[in-house]
């Protein structure tokens, strides 16, 4: 364990040795943010609408109290979907997307010799590949992040209002009410701080796929179980720490 | 000229290499010989720098590569080109974009320039018009083509090949040996080949070492190959030879079967035929104004052919 975590580390100082030159780096993570951020907005919205549904559905049916008002509701609502779910949910189902793509994609280019290629070529593989990944998700986690949130709370609008539990007013009224601009930069921050895990994790554990397809198909899995038990510990420190 | 010094690599306690020294020639094919799992991928990756050795250093034309500075290493390393035995193209790119990807990466180009040497490289390995196409559309000849094409596309000084010839049949390997050479003489590059194909030894050697359990244990030419006393390097010519001729013994039979087939089909074909042509000829004979015919069908047949 603390092995592996000593060849992360030096896996982590590799990245910034002998970069490639600017102009490359800054194409390949455009490049690498679009597919990273564009084929995840989908299972994201889908994901995050209907946990804030569910979140509305749920929290309704525990305050169902004549002294509590309805736009508790949504002020609950709110507050989950910023401070955890929308940013942990979210990192948590792109550790099994993305995690698993990159580690996938990098072990198959180790085993068969695409990196190696790279390095006889004088290229520092680990920079040239990794880096760009990590920067894209980076870059676009807080994005996804943000619109998880919209749609969080907009789930929740539609499934508290078309059920009948809250009418729309109420619900705005909940949404708007004590609002914390922190949060916001709670979340973000997670959003980043679970970006750099997923994407440094995944990289680490495909980078490092030695054999055949069989060790790379538990490479993937070992960088989702892995980014999710670091999503999850993270979590936990940042909420100690920052809140 | 490459010249290796005492390379000595262990993987745990499983000695790979032990104290293996020579010289590779510039424009000349080296081949290094050996059974599979003798370091010879292993000696090769050592040179390359892929693989760290334990002991012993690296020159290319006089400057020390291994454990040199990383600049010095780099800008070695950018005057190598070689070619994986999985070909090892980038999945994600076209046949044009691999090609390109060194000359992106390692020169200053601008996009026209670099087009002219990319079509030029392709051309000149025999794949011109294949630049769009995907690594996994092309078959494994082709690949090991590209892969060559990529790998003198940025003007190599050096061209390191790891069994160019595995997984192709007798005629394509033949086709890519026959390459590799002809490019060595072209440039006058040196080029180091891994191989354990007596074919290639036999066709483009023109200076070869044979490994041995990690050790070199004959270097010489392909014409003094035949003549050597050493008894490994003369069980693995056999055991290629036996392997060759029970290849050609294979393919003779298979050919015999072939033939004996085609034989059966034509009889078959004919009795068919001949099954057939009595009532061809009865038709024909009947819509004809028919002789007198004493002797029956038969001579019916008879005056059928000779009217066809």
């Amino acid at each position: 364990m603390l092995q592996s975590f000593g060849k992360y580390l030096l896996f982590m100082q590799s990245l910034f040795t002998r970069k490639e030159s600017t102009r490359i780096l800054f194409g390949r993570t455009i490049d690498e943010a679009i597919l990273i951020g564009i084929n995840s907005i989908l299972i994201v919205a889908i994901v995050s609408t209907f946990i804030g549904a569910v979140t509305c559905v749920q929290v309704a049916y525990n305050l169902d109290n004549a002294f509590i008002p309805r736009s508790t509701i949504g002020f609950m609502v709110r507050e989950m979907t910023i401070l955890e779910l929308a940013p942990t949910i979210t990192s948590i189902v792109l550790a099994g997307k993305v995690g698993s793509s990159i580690a996938g994609g990098l072990g198959t280019m180790q085993i068969t010799e695409q990196v190696d290629a790279l390095e006889v070529m004088g290229i520092n593989s680990a920079s040239y590949l990794v880096l760009p990944k990590m920067v894209a998700s980076i870059l676009v986690f807080p994005m996804l992040v943000i619109l998880a949130m919209f749609l969080s709370i907009l789930g929740g609008y539609l499934a508290g209002t078309i059920s009948g539990e809250l009418t729309p007013q109420e619900y705005i009224t909940g949404i708007r009410d004590q609002f914390i601009p922190y949060n916001i930069t709670f979340a973000l921050i997670k959003s980043v701080v679970f970006a750099f895990l997923i994407s440094s994790i995944s990289s680490f554990t495909g980078y490092n796929t030695r054999g055949g397809a069989l060790e790379v198909g538990a490479a993937s899995t070992s960088a989702v179980t892995s980014s999710v038990i670091a999503i999850l510990i993270g979590d936990f420190l940042l909420a100690y720490l920052l809140l | 000229m490459i010249e290796i010094h005492n390379i000595h690599k262990a993987f745990g306690d499983k000695k790979v290499l032990d104290g293996v020294s020579g010289v590779f020639e510039t424009g000349k094919t080296n081949l290094l010989l050996g059974a599979s799992g003798t370091g010879k991928s292993v000696l090769l990756k050592c040179i390359v720098g892929l693989i760290k050795p334990d002991l012993g250093s690296v020159t290319f034309d006089g400057t020390y590569f291994t454990n040199n500075k990383l600049d010095i290493r780099q800008e070695i390393r950018r005057k190598i080109g070689m070619l994986f035995q999985g070909s090892a193209l980038f999945d994600s790119m076209t046949v044009e974009q691999n090609v390109e990807f060194p000359l992106k990466m390692l020169t200053e180009m601008n996009k026209e320039e670099r087009m002219e040497r990319v079509n030029f490289c392709l051309k000149r390995v025999g794949l011109e018009g294949a630049n769009k196409k995907m690594p996994s559309e092309i078959s494994g000849g082709m690949k090991k083509r590209v892969g060559i094409a990529r790998a003198i596309a940025p003007n190599c000084t050096y061209l390191f090949c790891d069994e160019p010839n595995s997984g192709l049949d007798p005629q394509t390997a033949l086709k890519i040996d026959e390459l590799i050479k002809e490019i060595t003489e072209e440039y006058n590059i040196t080029t180091i080949i891994v191989t354990h194909d007596m074919n290639s030894v036999i066709e483009i050697g023109d200076k070869i070492m044979f490994l041995y359990e990690g050790k070199k244990l004959w270097e010489g030419t392909r014409d003094e190959i035949m003549d050597t006393d050493i008894k490994e390097l003369n069980d693995f010519i056999f055991a290629n030879r036996l392997m060759r001729d029970a290849k050609k013994v294979e393919e003779e039979e298979r050919e015999e079967e072939r033939e004996e087939e085609e034989r059966q089909h034509n009889q078959q074909q004919a009795t068919q035929d001949q099954e057939k042509a009595p009532s061809a000829e009865t038709i024909e004979t009947q819509d004809e104004p028919q002789p007198e015919n004493p002797e029956g069908p038969t001579a019916t047949t008879q005056t059928g052919k000779t009217q066809v």
